[in-house]
């Protein structure tokens, strides 16, 4: 079957869908978009949170045909979302990353290693300069998990952190660089407004 | 496999009267770990996501009719003073993510003996509103949950909404896991204090085949109270009444030894979990009356 929806964005089509396939599967096979990662397709770890029509929501337990005309935003879509909501309060990221950015999507910047430079959004970079990624694999869904949370609560306590991110599992960090790391794009967006 | 995809109730009624072997997927919380996992390869699967009422909800004058696909998240968001025993139970499910898509239609669906909405749906009183093409009914709560992960709907129907009882005094919701997030029960307990009838209710998940009340621990503590007096004099309930209510609801457990628990941990579990919630309510409704008499 054909699915018709919006990732970070711009409409997509996506072939040859299979009845019974996720919209994980779809982003990562179908889309070129393997920044949702897949590591137990049960809704267990959260390591595919995406947003559907703004909602966190684990991507390998929606089925494909179930987001026909709906809005999805991923990782790559990400830094223009918080951008954009920044800027001109579009958090229904209406506003759009193409399919070829979105694929194109690398964490470049003018120092490779701390990412400095780098056009992140600021859960992002605060990822990057708390020290919270270690082999990566769950950065993707605890970023998104993340930042709708601080786009719902600017102001969080440890345990709203805590409550929030408790979908997603980490294997490596022990969880304390990822608090510091959330901690800190808060406290950095409470200093920008 | 076919993608079902009715953009209303009429529509999906009569897919599923076309096609009664059509799986619905509402949150796909468990329906798409089946698939995942090749454990389920339904023929049609049938989308509930397009059928707008089924997400919506209604408080009535003595109940709230809860749309089958209201996601946990609405309902800990927006029914906490109506349903506090479902939206306790609520918050204990998986994670945010999974509160956000899975919903009480769901778990009804499932009808898994450690389904959280179970005890708290036991607990306030409610009744399951099916339909088919053939017509509509309403399944008491009771009479749901016919086996292991059976329930009472015939192949062609499909859940349309829970009608739970407003709460008329304090409820909880107990449940004993591994950790706070992303754990199935090994038992839960449900109560309910209903002052407007003097009566109490039980809920207990994961302790016997299907989600149970424990019928004869209700009916010693609905006794005891009225013999003491208690709903009018407010008193402390007796920690021996406290007892013999715990050791019932534990009687009442008819449970397995599994990967999560013994069964003679769940027993003893459920009993502990009695006490706790008749205290915790017991309390509140002690607070709640003085507050009302110091008005008054
Ligand atoms: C990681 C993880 C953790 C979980 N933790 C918990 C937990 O702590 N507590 C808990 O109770 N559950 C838990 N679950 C199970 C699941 O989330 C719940 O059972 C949830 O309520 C299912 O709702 P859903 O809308 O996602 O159901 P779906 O998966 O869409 O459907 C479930 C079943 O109900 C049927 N169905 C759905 N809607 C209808 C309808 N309107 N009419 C007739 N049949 C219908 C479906 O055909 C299917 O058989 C967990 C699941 C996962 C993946
Ligand atoms: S891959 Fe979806 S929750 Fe783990
Ligand atoms: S950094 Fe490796 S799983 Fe989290």
């Amino acid at each position: 079957m054909r699915v018709n929806f919006t990732v970070n964005g711009r409409p997509q089509e996506a072939d040859d869908v299979w009845e019974g396939e996720s919209l994980l599967y779809v982003l990562r096979e179908r889309l070129g978009l393997p920044g949702s990662k897949n590591a137990c397709e049960q809704g267990e770890c959260g390591s595919c949170t995406v947003r559907l029509d703004g909602e966190p929501v684990c991507s390998c337990l929606v089925a494909a045909g179930q987001v026909e005309g709906r809005e999805v935003v991923t990782v790559e879509g990400l830094a223009d979302y918080a951008k954009q909501r920044a800027e001109a309060g579009c958090a229904t990221g209406a506003c759009g990353t193409s399919l070829q950015n979105a694929q194109g999507w690398q964490a470049k910047g003018t120092d490779s290693h701390t990412g400095e430079g780098a056009e992140l959004s600021p859960i992002q970079q605060a990822f990057i300069d708390a020290g919270a990624v270690q082999c990566g694999f769950c950065t993707p869904g605890l970023l998104v998990a993340a930042d709708e949370m601080l786009e719902r609560n600017p102001n969080p306590s440890d345990a709203d952190i805590r409550e929030a991110l408790s979908g997603n599992l980490c294997r490596c960090t022990g969880y304390e660089k990822i608090m510091d790391a959330v901690r800190l794009a808060a406290a950095r967006q409470g200093e920008a407004v | 496999m076919d993608f079902l995809r009715p953009a209303s109730w009429e529509e999906a009624l009569a897919a599923k009267a076309e096609h009664p072997t059509a799986v619905p997927i509402a949150g796909g919380t468990d329906v798409m770990v089946e698939i995942n996992f090749d454990h389920r390869r339904p023929e049609y699967l049938m989308d509930l996501n397009r059928v707008g009422d089924l997400s919506e909800w209604e408080v009535g004058e003595e109940s709230v009719r809860l749309g089958a696909s209201v996601p946990y998240t609405k309902i800990m968001e927006n029914l906490r003073a109506e349903l506090p025993g479902l939206a306790l139970a609520s918050h204990t499910v998986a994670s945010p993510q999974i509160r956000n898509r899975g919903g009480v239609g769901g778990n009804l669906g499932t009808a898994s003996p450690a389904g959280d909405a179970h005890p708290a749906l036991l607990a306030a009183g409610a009744e399951v509103e099916v339909e088919s093409v053939r017509g509509s009914r309403r399944i008491p709560i009771d009479e749901f949950y016919t086996g292991v992960k059976r329930n009472a709907l015939a192949a062609d129907e499909l859940i349309r909404s829970v009608h739970v009882k407003k709460a008329d005094g304090p409820q909880q919701f107990s449940k004993v896991g591994t950790r706070n997030a992303m754990v199935i029960a090994v038992c839960a307990f449900g109560f309910a204090l209903h002052p407007e009838t003097r009566t109490v209710r039980t809920g207990i998940g994961s302790a016997a085949p299907t989600p149970i009340r424990a019928k004869a621990a209700e009916e010693f503590l609905n006794a005891a109270l009225e013999e003491g007096g208690f709903w009018d004099n407010g008193k402390i309930v007796t920690p021996s009444v406290a007892k013999q209510f715990a050791d019932l609801c534990s009687a009442a457990c008819n449970p397995i030894d599994d990967v999560r628990g013994t069964a003679s941990y769940r027993r003893h579990a459920v009993g502990v979990m009695a006490r706790r919630t008749l205290t915790w309510t017991w309390e509140s409704y002690r607070g709640t009356r003085r507050t009302t008499e110091g008005a008054a």
